[in-house]
C-alpha cells in the first residue's frame, strides 16, 4: 500500500510539473515563433502597401492604404505572367517524367532479374552523392553544344532522371509482397501490364511523395535556371523574381517585389498542405532509414 | 553430388559459372525477363548516362584544361591545380565555404534540437506551431532571401527599427565585412531549421513510450531521461540531420548570390559562387571545373569522417548496415 500511495503522491506531483513545463513550453514557442512568422508576415504587409508606406519610417506593420493592386501590377510587370506559365510548365513535365522513368526503373530494380541488375543499382546510389556544383559546368557545356541554351529543354530534360527517386521507387516496390504479382502473371498478365495495373497503384504513397519533393525541389530551382536561362521570355519565376530587384532604378519598388514574392509562395503552400503527409513521410523515411 | 544443384557446376571455372549465368538469361524461360528488365531501365538508364554519368567524366577531362568556350580547349594538365594554390580568392571562399558550414549547421541543429522537443510534447495546438515553424523551408530561396536583405537594410530596415526600440543601434548587417555572413547564417537558419526540425521530431516520436516509463520507475529526473534515454535514442536521427545538412551548406549559393552577391569584399563569398563566378562571369570553365572537384573531395572527405566518427556516439549503428 505504501508504495501504491508513494506512486500515487508522485503521479500528482507530475501532473503540476507538466503544466508549469506545458506553459514554459507555450511562452517559448510563441515567442520564438513570433519572430519565425515574422519575416513572413512582413513579406504579406507589404505586398498590400502603397510607395509611400513602404518608405515610411517608423514602418507600420498594417498598411496605412491597402493596395490590391499591386498583384496586378507585379503580375504585368517583368514578364511575370510568363514566368508564372513557364515554372508550372517545367515543374509539371520534371514531375511527370521522373515519375515514369523512376518507377518504370525501381520495378526493374525490385522485381526483375536481369544481369549486372546490382552493379547498376550500386552505381546509381554511389553517384548519388555527386553534388551539382560538380555537374554544372560540364552539363552547361552540353546543353551549349546541343544548341539548348534559353530554351526550356535545359531546364526539363537533364532532370527527367532522378537516382534518388528511382532509389525511391525500388526501396518501396521491394515491400510489396509478391503474391498480388504472380497472380497476375499467372493470369497471363506480361510484364508491363503487371507494372501499370498491380505495382503502380500499390506504389501511390510512395508516387505522392517523389512528386511533392520534386515539385518543391523544382519550384524553387535557382542557380540551373540562372546559367542556362538567359532569354527574359524563357525565365522561371525565381528568376524574374530576383532579376526584379536589381532593375529597378533610384528607389526599389519593394511592395511590387513583395507582391511578387507572396505570390510564388502560394503554390507551395498550397502543395504542402494538400500533399504534407507525404512530404512528412518522405523527409522521414529517407532520414531514419538513411541513417542506418 | 546431386544435392548440391547450385549455379555453379563440378569443375567449371567461376568465370564460366557466371558466362553460362549471363547466357542463361537471354535463353530459354528467363529471356522475357530479361528483356523487359532492360527495356524498364531503359529511359532511367538513357536520362542517367547523357545527364550524369557523362558529364561527371566530361568534368574530369575539363578540370584539366584552359578553356574559354570561345576557343577549342587546350590540355594544360595540372595547371589549374597549380594555380589554385596562389590563388587568394581561393582560400579566401574556401574559409568561407567551411566558415558558413560549420557554424551555420551546428547552431541550426542545436536549435532545431531544442524546438523538436519542446514541438514532441503532447499539447493542444501543437500543430499550428508546427505549421509556423516548417513554413520558412518551403518558401523559396529566392523570396526568403529578398525579404532579408530589405530586412536587414541598415537604414530602413526591420531589424535595425526593432533594436533601435531597445535603444540599439544595429550594424550594418550585409554592407559590413563582420556582419555579413553572419547575416546570411540567421537568414539560412531560420529558413532551413524546419527540415533538421522534423528529422528530430520523427526520431523522438519513435522512442517507445515504454523506456520514459522504465526510467521514471528506476527515479529518474526529467533531465536523466533526456540525457539518458532521448539523446541516445535520438543519434541516429541525428546523425543524418549532419550528414545531410553538412553537405548542403558546402552547396549553398542562392541565399549568397541573393542577399549578398558575394560581398562586401568577398567576405561572404563561398566556394560555390566562386566557381560560379570564374565559369560563368569570366568564362574560365577549367578553372571552375578544378574548384568544383576540391568541393567534392571536401564533401567526400566530411562525409566519411562522420561514418568514422558515427561508431562512437550513434547508438546502434553497427546494426543498421
Amino acid at each position: 500500500m505504501a508504495n501504491v500511495t508513494k506512486a500515487r503522491d508522485k503521479f500528482f506531483g507530475q501532473r503540476q510539473v507538466k503544466l508549469l513545463v506545458d506553459l514554459f513550453t507555450y511562452v517559448v514557442l510563441s515567442v520564438v515563433g513570433i519572430i519565425f512568422i515574422m519575416p513572413f508576415a512582413w513579406m504579406v504587409s507589404n505586398s498590400f502597401k502603397d510607395i509611400r508606406g513602404i518608405y515610411k519610417y517608423p514602418p507600420d506593420f498594417i498598411p496605412e492604404v491597402w493596395q490590391f493592386g499591386n498583384y496586378a501590377e507585379a503580375w504585368s510587370a517583368t514578364h511575370f505572367d510568363a514566368g508564372f506559365m513557364n515554372s508550372v510548365i517545367v515543374a509539371a513535365t520534371v514531375i511527370l517524367g521522373q515519375l515514369l522513368t523512376s518507377s518504370l526503373a525501381g520495378y526493374a530494380f525490385a522485381r526483375l532479374r536481369f544481369p549486372g541488375r546490382d552493379k547498376l543499382f550500386l552505381l546509381y546510389i554511389s553517384l548519388m552523392m555527386v553534388p551539382f556544383t560538380v555537374l554544372m559546368i560540364p552539363l552547361y557545356i552540353q546543353m551549349r553544344s546541343f544548341g539548348w541554351v534559353s530554351t526550356l529543354q535545359a531546364v526539363i530534360l537533364p532532370f527527367l532522371v532522378t537516382p534518388w527517386g528511382t532509389f525511391l521507387m525500388r526501396q518501396f516496390m521491394v515491400t510489396i509482397p509478391r503474391e498480388l504479382e504472380d497472380a497476375a502473371r499467372i493470369d497471363g498478365c506480361g510484364f508491363f501490364r503487371t507494372y501499370w495495373l498491380i505495382i503502380l497503384p500499390l506504389t501511390k504513397p510512395a508516387l505522392a511523395t517523389l512528386a511533392i519533393f520534386t515539385f518543391v525541389a523544382n519550384w524553387n530551382s535557382y542557380l540551373w535556371p540562372l546559367i542556362v536561362l538567359a532569354k527574359p521570355k524563357v525565365k522561371t519565376m525565381p528568376l524574374l523574381l530576383a532579376s526584379f530587384q536589381n532593375q529597378s532604378g533610384m528607389r526599389t519598388p519593394w511592395h511590387l517585389i513583395m507582391a511578387a514574392a507572396t505570390f510564388s509562395v502560394i503554390p507551395v503552400i498550397a502543395a504542402f498542405v494538400i500533399g504534407q503527409k507525404y512530404y512528412v513521410r518522405g523527409i522521414v523515411t529517407s532520414g531514419i532509414k538513411g541513417g542506418g | 553430388m546431386a544435392a548440391a544443384v547450385k549455379s555453379k557446376r563440378e569443375g567449371e571455372s567461376a568465370w564460366a559459372a557466371n558466362w553460362r549465368d549471363f547466357r542463361g538469361a537471354f535463353t530459354g524461360l528467363r529471356r522475357d525477363e530479361t528483356i523487359a528488365g532492360y527495356l524498364f531501365l531503359l529511359p532511367n538508364l538513357i536520362g542517367f548516362v547523357i545527364f550524369m554519368l557523362f558529364p561527371i567524366l566530361f568534368a574530369c577531362y575539363i578540370m584539366l584544361t584552359d578553356w574559354s568556350l570561345a576557343k577549342d580547349p587546350q590540355f594544360v594538365g595540372l595547371k589549374n591545380f597549380d594555380t589554385m594554390l596562389n590563388d587568394r580568392l581561393f582560400w579566401k571562399s574556401l574559409g568561407n565555404s567551411f566558415y558558413y558550414t560549420f557554424v551555420a549547421v551546428p547552431t541550426g541543429i542545436f536549435i532545431a534540437f531544442w524546438l523538436a522537443l519542446a514541438l514532441n510534447r503532447k499539447m493542444r495546438g501543437i500543430i499550428f506551431f508546427r505549421t509556423v515553424y516548417f513554413l520558412p523551408q518551403i518558401t523559396l530561396t529566392v523570396a526568403a532571401a529578398t525579404i532579408w536583405r530589405w530586412i536587414y537594410q541598415p537604414e530602413i530596415g526591420m531589424i535595425n527599427h526593432a533594436l533601435e526600440l531597445f535603444g540599439i543601434d544595429g550594424p550594418k548587417w550585409i554592407h559590413d565585412t563582420k556582419w555579413a555572413m553572419p547575416s546570411v547564417i540567421i537568414m539560412s537558419n531560420w529558413q532551413g531549421i524546419g527540415f533538421a526540425m522534423l528529422i528530430l521530431l520523427a526520431g523522438l516520436q519513435g522512442i517507445p513510450e515504454e523506456y520514459y516509463e522504465a526510467a521514471s520507475i528506476d527515479g529518474a529526473s526529467g533531465w536523466q531521461r533526456l540525457r539518458f534515454v532521448t539523446l541516445p535514442m535520438l543519434t541516429p536521427a541525428l546523425f543524418f540531420v549532419v550528414v545531410t545538412s553538412l553537405i548542403g551548406a558546402f552547396q549553398a549559393f542562392d541565399q549568397f548570390y541573393i542577399l549578398t552577391q558575394g560581398g562586401p569584399a568577398h567576405a561572404t563569398t563561398p566556394l560555390t559562387l566562386y566557381i560560379f563566378q570564374n565559369a560563368f562571369t569570366f568564362f574560365k570553365m577549367g578553372y571552375g571545373a578544378a574548384l568544383a572537384a576540391v568541393v567534392f573531395v571536401i564533401i567526400f572527405i566530411i562525409t566519411i569522417i562522420q561514418w568514422q566518427l558515427a561508431r562512437r556516439w550513434v547508438v546502434g549503428f553497427e546494426e543498421g548496415d
